[in-house]
């Protein structure tokens, strides 16, 4: 039986190429269009980006938020994009999703995600974007070539949105010595604000009762 | 499966197992062979229905055949004998106005007419006398003149007979003779 391959996301070492965004359009599976998202993490501060695919979540929220029972899972996992005769462009899943995966496709009424190459993928081969990532941010391949390869991190596939955990086939690469056992999103949401966001005190009611006595 | 990943079970939102979630969630699968599962249950309802549908279409057409009126038909004049010249065709219709019909005078005493549609897919049949024939343009059915058989193409059966009677120098339609061979 050959190696087990397993697809490893490590936005640390994306240098924001472009590359996986044009190598996507080419999948067969595709249409043509480019199912990755390449977003600035923090615009206007840093130049770093994070890629952003399909994470196969083991309960997709796209597919239980469908109305149109169009998004299915193969049995090895992969959620695929909505059936063009069922799919009734609705996009409820691309509000679901909590990693925002679904594009909405309004020129084919039809919600198209990453499906990670599953023509290539299902027969052993490459998905087109770790394909072509220079840096190895997006990878594939073997448990034992990404512990050679990153000796200092391991992978995570288990995610906290809130009150929702979800359990990931896609893994996120962590520091080794993180001690967490799960990438809890909210986490990121308690940074300190910009120096530049201006606090309107609205909720604050002491402030607005001082006010009203000035 | 080559170098791909296992079976990945499926999770649900509550993180109840399969069994305990409500029969909708089992109803609409997530994943496709679950989807494309087809029990046996749901094959027989199929089976049932469908077969039902037809056997119920088949007695529907058996007693409306019953029901037709099977009486002679009221006799219509077409035509005078003298206007109708040997070779000539007139065009008449008959029992009632939805069917048209050819009356072709093939000699000086013999007279045939036929319902115009053709057995096949009811296009008019056009008269074509120098070959003894009435050909059906739509998809080049043949009959010939002096029985109304089908001889080539699609049609199988002949084409419906009018009987005719000349009363007082006038022909008329007297009935209409359905044929399947």
């Amino acid at each position: 039986m050959p190696p087990i391959k397993e697809f490893f996301v490590d936005p640390n070492r994306c240098i924001g190429c472009q590359a996986c965004v044009h190598a996507c359009s080419e999948c067969d599976t595709h249409k043509g269009q480019s199912m990755i998202h390449l977003d600035y993490v923090d615009p206007g501060r840093s130049t770093q980006t994070a890629p952003t695919i399909c994470m196969h979540c083991d309960s997709p929220t796209c597919a239980d938020v469908c109305p149109a029972d169009a998004i299915k899972r193969t049995d090895d996992g992969r959620v695929m994009t909505a059936r063009k005769p069922r799919c009734i462009a609705c996009s409820n899943c691309v509000l679901a999703c909590p990693f925002g995966v679904p594009k909405m496709m309004t020129e084919l009424d039809l919600m198209m995600k990453c499906d990670m190459c599953y023509d290539r993928s299902s027969t052993g081969r490459t998905p087109m974007c770790a394909a072509v990532c220079p840096s190895g941010a997006l990878f594939y391949g073997t448990r034992e070539e990404i512990e050679r390869r990153r000796p200092n991190s391991r992978p995570v596939n288990q995610f906290q949105f809130g009150g929702q955990k979800i359990t990931t086939l896609v893994k996120m690469m962590v520091p080794r010595e993180a001690t967490i056992d799960r990438i809890d999103a909210t986490d990121a949401m308690h940074d300190r604000p910009p120096a530049d966001l201006v606090l309107l005190n609205i909720f604050d009611d002491e402030i607005s009762e001082t006010e009203r006595e000035s | 499966m080559s170098g791909v990943e296992g079976e990945s079970p499926r999770s649900f939102p509550d993180g109840r197992p399969e069994e305990e979630q409500p029969a909708w969630i089992r109803d609409f699968p997530t994943d496709i062979p679950d989807d494309d599962y087809v029990a046996r249950r749901e094959f027989t309802k199929f089976l049932v229905l469908t077969s039902g549908g037809f056997a119920a279409g088949q007695c529907w057409i058996g007693l409306k055949s019953l029901g037709e009126e099977t009486g002679p038909l009221p006799p219509k004049e077409i035509a005078p004998l003298d206007e109708v010249p040997v070779g000539g065709v007139v065009e008449f219709r008959y029992p009632n106005d939805d069917v048209p019909c050819l009356l072709i005078r093939l000699a000086e005493d013999r007279l045939v007419a036929y319902a115009q549609q053709c057995t096949h897919l009811s296009c008019a049949v056009v008269p074509d006398l120098d070959q003894g024939l009435l050909r059906c343009p739509c998809h080049h059915g043949y009959f010939e003149v002096d029985e109304g058989r089908a001889v080539a193409g699609p049609p199988r059966r002949p084409l419906p007979r009018i009987t005719l009677e000349v009363r007082d120098g006038t022909i008329h339609a007297t009935g209409l003779e359905r044929r399947t061979t």
